[in-house]
């Protein structure tokens, strides 16, 4: 702004606020997905906020992209509403054309080259894909906000990912550990693990609460499942 | 508009003097590095900022359809200014908007909006915009705003009748969209937010409690908002319709206020 | 063939009034195979008969998608239609992007109509050839409308467009009063006989050469699948062919496009 610390040097006051714009927000909420065998689990919290007040306390953050795919989205709101309303229309556009829904690895790969089409003014979003893959073996794809993609099997992300990672690293990845013997994770035991590593966000990050909103994926469509969280 | 930089800041006529047009800086202060390390007028930055501000809006559902308030005032800066700026306007039979923040910016969107309203009615279809299209379609107008880094510095807050049920959404400056069904903004976001979240955490509302608490909302702002006014309009929705109140005086009383020692 | 000096050019006028070639872009939709579309107090059904160009060619798509709750059926020229169902796709998918609702069919259908309007006024530019039936559920309810290359367009209960689809619109005319209260079944099996009343005698329905399209109330657009298909079929299976041998359309090409027909509502 043209103001008066500009043109005024000498008549500038310390402590005038100058109005400045900022285009991003940071709207909190994490995202926890872990794939199985044949099925995938993908949860949020329902915590929508802005600094230290909440804007709602029921704001779903998945995003049901096809009957085998589901788009866990955090970050900045807006940039999250845009990119997933890209994102669909991006679908139906590829579904006209050649007469198939897409697959999870192929809207893996789109979410992808989407987020690095905007590198230099990139959506602020952290973005966790899970599905069913072709194969029908269940997927993990997580994102950093210009287009990194990696396939895994579990994955934390949001504003709480940074502490929630390595307890799944932990308990799904066995990592660090010896004597350990891998085993198929059952679908009820990654759902628990869910549940449980939400627990301890909202104990820890004031922008992940209220409640999960979860989704869990296999081959006969996606069921919903919601759980509470601590609401302070 | 780098182009326009060598017109606007011309090479200096004389070293220690002044810019042409421009003011002197004194020797010794520390922003007196001579003219060409001034910053070039940003004209695009001048919408980056709100002149003529409202401030809170506070909205709420109840169990058949959504009340708005919002008081009248048009501050500038800590001026007071002006004291008859209505900002809850009617968009069609089922739709209400309210609006926070720069006035200017709130003018000018609703004669877009009020546009697209007549268009509609041009087309005679029988077909009315929707709350839910309307909030969407706000989010994206205020979202390829921000992106062009020239923001309308609202906040938007949506009530109507969408399929028969209440609707109740806010849109920031950004594009930042929710839904809730219970809606403050600015200041009443911290101040009011708390008070209807309390009330409708118990149950559903009907329409006069819910009209009293936001009329408590309004009450409780204007004791504590330095940019808040004792005039406020109500506006409510119903599936019979919209109706906004004339701007209505709130009652205040400040005898109890040389009690409270501000230390 | 030359029919008169009037018909060189899209922007000229006959004396009579009339724009030849306008006119011919007409004959070309009954060109096409026949298609039908009819609906219920719900429902909007689509059936189209589809051809192969020779018997080592696949049968030629004739039910378009375009949105979950739009799909069109085309006679004509399949590349003009694949011209227009991009543009109502994209219309659709814009509208959704920026108001998160389905597209107004009737909307739609408006700028399908100002669209098609453009080049039957431009002389370099030619009318498009296809007729299109748009089948479409929205918050008023199913709709079937019908758009021609002069474009027209009009609100129907009940259409048939194509070679030989008088006999078509004769079956639907007769049983139009019928259509509103009957249900899904039986819409689908009126506008089967319809259909297939509009064949040779030679040749008969089956799970190749017909297409079924249905939107509804919270069903998006669904083209019917070769199972589902076979069960339609089935509801008219051996029964007598009423319509009898189609009169042709073709009795009055120089006529205003079916202006006997009021099939569409008022």
């Amino acid at each position: 702004m043209l103001g008066i610390n500009d043109n005024f040097p000498e008549y500038a006051l310390p402590g005038v606020k100058k109005v400045h714009f900022e285009p991003y927000a940071d709207n909190g909420g994490s995202i926890v997905a872990i794939a199985g065998d044949d099925f995938a689990v993908i949860g949020a919290d329902t915590r929508l906020s802005t600094g230290f007040s909440i804007y709602t306390r029921e704001q779903k953050k998945l995003f049901k992209l096809s009957d085998q795919t589901v788009l866990g989205a955090t970050g900045c709101w807006c940039d999250t509403l845009t990119l997933t309303r890209l994102l669909q229309a991006r679908m139906q556009m590829y579904e006209h054309e050649h007469n198939k829904a897409m697959t999870t690895p192929a809207v893996a790969q789109m979410l992808s080259t989407m987020l690095y089409y905007k590198r230099f003014f990139p959506y602020y979003v952290s973005n966790i894909l899970a599905g069913i893959d072709s194969e029908g073996k269940g997927c993990v794809y997580s994102y950093d906000p210009i287009g990194h993609c990696e396939r895994s099997t579990y994955r934390a992300g949001g504003s709480a990912g940074a502490q929630l990672q390595p307890l799944l690293d932990n308990q799904i990845g066995l990592k660090n550990m010896q004597n350990v013997t891998e085993a198929p994770l059952p679908k009820e035991k990654a759902l628990a693990l869910l549940k449980d590593v939400f627990i301890s966000a909202a104990e820890r990050d004031i922008y992940t609460g209220d409640s999960i909103y979860i989704l869990i994926i296999t081959a006969n469509g996606i069921q919903e499942e919601k759980f509470e969280l601590r609401k302070d | 508009m780098a182009f326009m930089g060598h017109t606007l800041s011309p090479a200096p006529l004389w070293h220690n003097g002044p810019t042409p047009g421009a003011f002197y800086n004194f020797p010794a202060n520390s922003s007196n590095l001579g003219p060409a390390s001034r910053p070039l007028q940003d004209f695009r930055a001048h919408s980056a900022s709100p002149i003529t501000t409202t401030t809170s809006v506070v909205a709420v559902k109840f169990d058949k359809g959504c009340v708005i308030a919002a008081d009248t005032l048009g501050s500038y800066g800590s001026l007071a200014r002006f004291r008859d700026c209505p900002r809850v306007m009617k968009v069609n039979d089922l739709i209400m908007l309210g609006s926070g923040g720069d006035y200017a910016d709130f003018q000018y969107l609703k004669d877009i909006i009020e546009q697209k309203i007549i268009d509609e009615q041009c087309l005679g279809d029988g077909l009315n915009l929707k709350p839910r299209s309307l909030h969407c379609w706000l989010t994206r107008v205020l979202y390829n705003k921000r992106s062009k880094m020239d923001p309308l510095w609202n906040n938007y807050v949506v009530a109507g009748i969408q399929d028969g049920e209440p609707f109740l959404g806010a849109v920031d400056k950004l594009g930042t969209a929710y839904e809730d069904a219970a809606i403050a903004t600015g200041l009443g976001a911290y101040m009011a937010t708390p008070l209807i979240r309390d009330v409708t955490e118990k149950g559903p509302l009907d329409e006069e409690s819910a009209k009293a608490l936001v009329r408590k909302c309004m009450e409780v702002l204007f004791y504590r908002d330095a940019r808040s006014f004792p005039r406020y309009q109500i506006g409510v929705v119903t599936a019979a319709g919209v109706k906004i109140d004339e701007p209505v005086d709130l009652k205040h009383d400040w005898s109890l206020a040389h009690m409270i020692k501000m230390k | 063939m030359f029919r008169n000096q009037y018909d060189s050019d899209v922007t000229v006028w006959s004396p009579q009034g009339r724009l030849h070639q306008v006119e011919y872009a007409m004959e070309a939709v009954k060109l096409g195979s026949a298609t039908v579309g009819l609906k219920n107090k719900q429902f909007a059904v689509l059936i189209a008969l589809k051809r192969a160009v020779s018997e080592l060619s696949a049968y030629q798509k004739k039910i378009i998608p375009i949105d979950e709750h739009i799909g069109i059926s085309i006679s004509g020229l399949t590349a003009d239609a694949r011209m227009l169902s991009r543009y109502m796709r994209t219309e659709c998918l814009n509208h959704r992007y920026a108001h998160d609702a389905p597209m107004p069919v009737g909307r739609l259908i408006a700028l399908v109509g100002n669209k098609m309007q453009i080049c039957t006024q431009r002389y370099d530019k030619r009318p498009l050839g296809v007729g299109l039936l748009v089948a479409g559920y929205d918050d008023q309810g199913p709709h079937i409308y019908q758009t021609c290359p002069s474009a027209n367009f009009f609100d129907c209960r009940a259409m048939a467009i194509g070679a030989r689809s008088q006999s078509a619109r004769t079956y639907l005319e007769k049983h139009l009063n019928t259509f509103t209260d009957c249900d899904l079944q039986d819409l689908v099996a009126h506008g089967l006989r319809a259909l297939r009343d509009t064949l040779p005698n030679e040749v008969d329905l089956n799970t190749k050469n017909v297409s079924i399209a249905i939107v509804g109330p919270k069903t998006a657009l669904r083209v019917s699948d070769e199972e589902e298909l076979g069960r339609f079929l089935a509801l008219v299976e051996g029964e007598e062919r009423r319509g009898g041998t189609a009169t042709g359309d073709a009795a009055a090409p120089g006529d205003q496009p079916q202006p006997q027909v009021t099939l569409w509502e008022s």
